[in-house]
C-alpha cells in the first residue's frame, strides 16, 4: 500500500511549542537519517517520520548522499572504513538545523560514538561535536526539543513496547516514547516483564553467532507473547526485524511495527514481514 | 588450564543444547539480577558510592608502584613475606617452595579466582600435595575435575541432583541411606568432610578481595567462613593476589565493600569479611606461623599501560556477567577460559593473547547492560570494541571470516558511493521481492543461510524509500505548482 501523504503542519495533531528552533523563529529544518534498514525493509516509517516531524512544525529534507551510519565497519573493528563513512554522514548534514533518525541504534551512532571515531581525522573536533549535538532520535526529538506532549491518534487495542539497547542505555530514552503511546485514544500500552533486556539482534552479532542470538530472541519472543499483546513496537527497525523473524517462525501470531508508524496513524499497511 | 576460547562457538552451542544447564542458567537471573536490583534501589547514595569507588581505583592504578611498595613494607613489619610473580609459572614455583620448606603437604585453599588463573591445583596436585578446596561451590567443581562457571559461584551450572550423586560417589563415609534430597542436607555432608581437612591442613592458600596499603592487611569476602578457616587453622597462611587488589586506606575498603556486596549477591555486606594481618604475635590465641603473599602481575603492568587500563578497575562481583544475555544463554565455560562474561571477554584476550581470544569480544550485543551495572562504572562495551579493533587490526583467527570481510568491504565502498549504493539498493530489495513472490519465504535466498536457520527473514515492503521519497516529492511539487496556478476553492 502507498503510505499516505503527509498533511501539512496545521492539522489536527497537538505538536507542541515548534516554534522553539535553532534558526530564530522560523520551522526548524530537519535533515532526515533515515537508516539503512528503514530505507531498504520498510520505507514507510520513514513516511511516517517525515509526517510526525512535518505536523509537529518542521521543514523535512533528505540528503541523497545518506547511505548508513557505518556501524557494521565500527562493529567489526574496522574504524578507517567507519570514519570515512562517518566523515561522509557529517558532511551531508551539517547544513540543517536537526538530524532526526527513527532509530536509537544509528541515532546513538551519530551522536555518541562519531566524536571518537572522527578524532584526529579531516574534520575538526568542534564541528563533528556541533554535528552530535544535533541529532536526535525520533521519539525524543518530538517530546525533548519539540515538546510534543500528545499525538491525536486512534488506535484501539493492547501494544507492548520493546526498548532498544541504544535507545535505553546509550541515549537515556525510556518515557518519551510511552508518552507519546499513552497520549493515543484507545491504546493500552502494557510493559514486558523485562523491559530492559536485549532481544538478541546486536547487529553482526545475529549472524556471527546467530545460535546465541536465537536464544535470547526466543526469551524477548516470550516475554512479547506473554502480555497477550496482538501487537509489538519499537523504536529501532534491527530489533524489530529480528523479533518478528523469531515470532514467525515459532508460528506466533503477533504483529510488529516500528513506532512511529502506529504514532503516525499509518497502520492501514500490512505490519512487518505480513502482506 | 587450556584456553578453548579460540572454540566459543562451537562451545557456546554446545551450551545451548545442554538441557540441564539452560535449566541451571535460570537461576542467574532469578537470583542475582532481582537481588542487585532491590539492594541497589535500597541504597540512595548508591550512585555517589560508584563514583566515589571509581576515584579511589584510579587513583590507585595511577599510583600503583607506590601503593604496592607501602603495601609490601607493612606486611614485613608485621612479620610477613611478600613474594613477587611476574607470571603464572612463577608464582606457583613460589608456592610449591614455600611449601616445600615448611613440610606442609595438606593444602585447604579458600576461594580464589587469580588461583584458577596460575592453574595452582594443576601443579600441586601432580608433586603429590593433597589440595581441597572449601568453598562449597569450588569443592563441588574439584570433585567433577570442572573449572569454575562464573567468579562468585562457581557450580552455578550443576543441580542438587548432580551434587548428591557426586557426593555418593566421592565420600567413602556417606551411609547409601542417608537422604540427600535437601539442600541443607548436601551443605552438612560437605560441612562434615570439609571440617576434617580444616583441621588436618598444613597450609592456606585464600585470595584476597582487597590488599590494604595502609594496613598491609589482606580482606577476603565470603558467605561460608571456609575463608576464615582456610587461614586461621593451617600453620602457613599463603594469600595469592594480582596486582591491582590494592586500596590505599581502610576507609577506601569499606566504600568499595558497600558496593561489592550488593552488586555480587544483593546483599547488603557477605556473611563474612575478615581481613589477615600477618602471621601469629606472640601472645596471640591463634593465626598462622607463617604468612606469606604472592603478588602476582601476569601481564597487567602491561594492562596498566594500555587502553585497557579500565578493567583493572574490577573488584570482581560477577554483576556484568548476570546481567549479560550472552552469559545468560551460555554461561561460563563456553568462554573457554578462566574468567566469563563480559569481564572475561576483554580480560582473557589480554592474559592470554587476542589470538587465542578473539570470539570472545565478539560475543556481545553492545546492549550496554553490564556498563550499566558495573559498581566500578567500567566501559565495558567500548573496551571490547577496542579489542575488536586490535582483532580487525591483526586479523586475528576466529573473528570474520575471509567471505565475510570481503562482503564488509564490498558494503563499505557501496556506502562511500551513493548514488551506486541506491542502484545496488533498489536491485536488492526487488530480488528480495522477487523472490518472496515466487518461494513464499526468503530461507534460502542469497546470504541469508546464517539468520534463517533461526528465524524467518521478513520480506522487504517494497521499494527503497530513497527511491519512494523522490517519486512522492515530484508528485509533491506537481500538485502545489497546480494549486497556486488554479487558486484555492478551484
Amino acid at each position: 500500500m502507498r503510505p499516505q501523504r503527509p498533511e501539512t503542519a496545521a492539522s489536527a495533531r497537538t505538536a507542541g511549542s515548534a516554534g522553539r528552533t535553532a534558526n530564530g523563529g522560523q520551522s526548524p529544518h530537519v535533515g532526515l537519517f533515515v537508516t539503512c534498514l528503514v530505507d531498504l525493509m520498510r520505507p514507510s516509517v520513514g513516511f511516517a517520520a517525515v509526517k510526525l516531524l512535518e505536523e509537529a512544525g518542521c521543514r523535512v529534507s533528505v540528503p541523497r548522499t545518506q547511505t548508513c551510519c557505518g556501524q557494521p565497519a565500527y562493529n567489526s573493528g574496522d574504524c578507517a572504513e567507519a570514519a570515512r563513512i562517518a566523515r561522509q554522514v557529517v558532511e551531508a548534514f551539517e547544513p540543517f538545523d536537526y538530524v532526526v533518525a527513527p532509530s536509537g541504534s544509528c541515532a546513538g551512532m551519530l551522536k555518541r560514538h562519531y566524536p571518537a571515531l572522527l578524532a584526529g581525522g579531516a574534520i575538526a573536533p568542534e564541528r563533528v561535536a556541533a554535528f552530535a549535538a544535533k541529532v536526535h532520535e525520533l521519539t525524543a526529538f518530538l517530546v525533548d526539543v519539540l515538546g510534543v506532549e500528545r499525538i491525536n491518534a486512534r488506535h484501539d487495542g493492547r501494544v507492548t513496547y520493546h526498548d532498544s539497547c541504544s535507545c535505553l542505555r546509550e541515549l537515556g530514552i525510556r518515557e518519551q516514547p510511552r508518552r507519546l503511546l499513552r497520549s493515543i485514544k484507545g491504546l493500552e500500552l502494557v510493559e514486558l516483564a523485562r523491559p530492559e533486556e536485549c532481544c538478541g539482534f546486536g547487529g553482526l552479532f545475529s549472524v556471527k553467532y546467530g545460535a546465541i542470538s536465537n536464544a535470547i530472541v526466543a526469551r524477548k519472543a516470550a516475554d512479547i507473547t506473554a502480555t497477550g499483546a496482538p501487537l509489538v513496537l519499537a523504536g529501532d527497525l534491527g530489533c524489530l526485524l529480528n523479533i518478528k523473524g523469531k515470532l514467525r517462525r515459532e508460528g506466533r501470531a503477533v504483529s510488529v511495527r516500528h513506532i512511529a508508524e502506529v504514532l503516525a496513524g499509518m497502520t492501514d499497511a500490512p505490519a512487518i514481514g505480513e502482506e | 588450564m587450556r584456553a578453548t576460547s579460540q572454540a566459543f562457538l562451537e562451545n557456546a552451542e554446545r551450551a545451548l543444547g545442554d538441557v540441564q544447564l539452560q535449566r541451571a542458567l535460570e537461576n542467574v537471573p532469578r537470583g542475582f539480577v532481582t537481588k542487585r536490583a532491590a539492594a541497589r534501589a535500597r541504597l540512595p547514595e548508591f550512585d555517589a558510592l560508584r563514583d566515589e569507588a571509581r576515584a579511589i581505583k584510579d587513583h590507585v592504578l595511577a599510583n600503583l608502584d607506590l601503593y604496592l611498595e607501602e603495601y609490601e613494607r607493612k606486611v614485613v613489619e608485621a612479620g610477613g613475606h611478600v613474594h613477587w610473580a611476574a607470571s603464572s609459572a612463577e608464582a606457583r614455583a613460589i608456592i610449591v617452595d614455600i611449601l616445600n620448606a615448611a613440610g606442609a603437604r595438606r593444602v585447604t585453599k579458600g576461594k580464589s579466582m587469580v588461583s584458577e588463573e596460575m592453574a595452582l591445583n594443576e601443579a600441586l596436585v601432580p608433586q603429590g600435595f593433597e589440595v581441597t578446596e572449601t568453598d562449597l561451590g569450588e569443592y563441588l567443581i574439584q570433585l567433577r575435575g570442572e573449572t569454575p562457571s562464573h567468579i562468585i559461584a562457581p557450580a552455578v551450572h550443576l543441580n542438587k541432583e548432580q551434587v548428591a550423586t557426586d557426593f555418593r560417589r566421592h565420600h567413602r563415609a556417606l551411609p547409601a541411606g542417608r537422604p540427600l534430597h535437601e539442600p541443607s542436607a548436601l551443605v552438612a555432608e560437605a560441612r562434615q568432610v570439609l571440617r576434617e581437612k580444616f583441621l588436618a591442613a598444613d597450609a592456606g592458600i585464600t585470595g584476597a578481595n582487597f590488599l590494604v596499603a595502609e594496613t598491609g592487611s589482606a580482606v577476603i569476602v565470603t558467605n561460608e567462613g571456609n575463608g576464615d578457616l582456610t587461614q586461621t587453622l593451617a600453620r602457613v597462611h599463603i594469600v595469592v593476589a594480582s596486582l591491582e587488589k590494592i586500596v590505599p586506606t581502610l576507609e577506601d575498603t569499606t566504600t568499595i565493600l558497600r558496593l561489592l556486596a550488593r552488586s555480587a549477591t544483593g546483599q547488603e555486606c557477605a556473611t563474612y569479611t575478615t581481613f589477615s594481618c600477618g602471621p601469629r604475635r606472640p601472645g596471640d590465641v591463634d593465626g598462622p606461623e607463617e604468612y606469606h603473599v604472592v603478588l602476582l602481575d601476569n601481564g597487567r603492568s602491561e594492562l596498566l599501560a594500555s587502553d585497557f587500563r579500565p578493567i583493572l578497575r574490577c573488584i570482581r562481583c560477577g554483576a556484568c556477567m548476570n546481567h549479560c544475555p550472552v552469559y545468560q544463554a551460555v554461561g561460563g565455560h563456553a568462554y573457554g577460559w578462566v574468567y566469563p562474561g563480559p569481564v572475561g571477554a576483554v580480560l582473557t584476550p589480554a592474559l592470554i593473547g587476542i589470538a587465542e581470544a578473539a570470539p570472545l569480544p565478539e560475543a556481545s550485543t553492545f546492549c550496554g547492560r553490564c556498563e550499566e551495572v558495573c559498581p566500578m562504572q567500567i566501559p565495558l562495551p567500548g573496551l571490547l570494541r577496542k579489542w575488536r579493533m586490535r582483532a580487525h587490526e591483526a586479523q586475528a583467527p576466529g573473528t570474520t571470516p575471509w567471505q565475510g570481510r570481503l562482503a564488509l568491504r564490498a558494503w563499505g565502498w557501496l556506502a562511500r558511493h551513493p548514488r551506486l549504493y541506491q542502484l545496488a539498493a533498489r536491485l536488492g530489495v526487488g530480488i528480495a521481492r522477487g523472490f518472496w513472490a515466487r518461494y513464499g519465504r526468503l530461507v534460502g535466498a542469497p546470504f541469508t543461510s546464517a539468520w534463517t536457520r533461526y528465524r524467518d527473514l521478513p520480506a522487504p515492503e517494497g521499494g527503497t524509500f530513497q527511491a519512494r521519497w523522490r517519486r512522492h516529492q515530484r508528485h509533491r511539487q506537481l500538485s502545489s505548482a497546480q494549486w497556486r496556478h488554479k487558486g484555492p476553492g478551484q
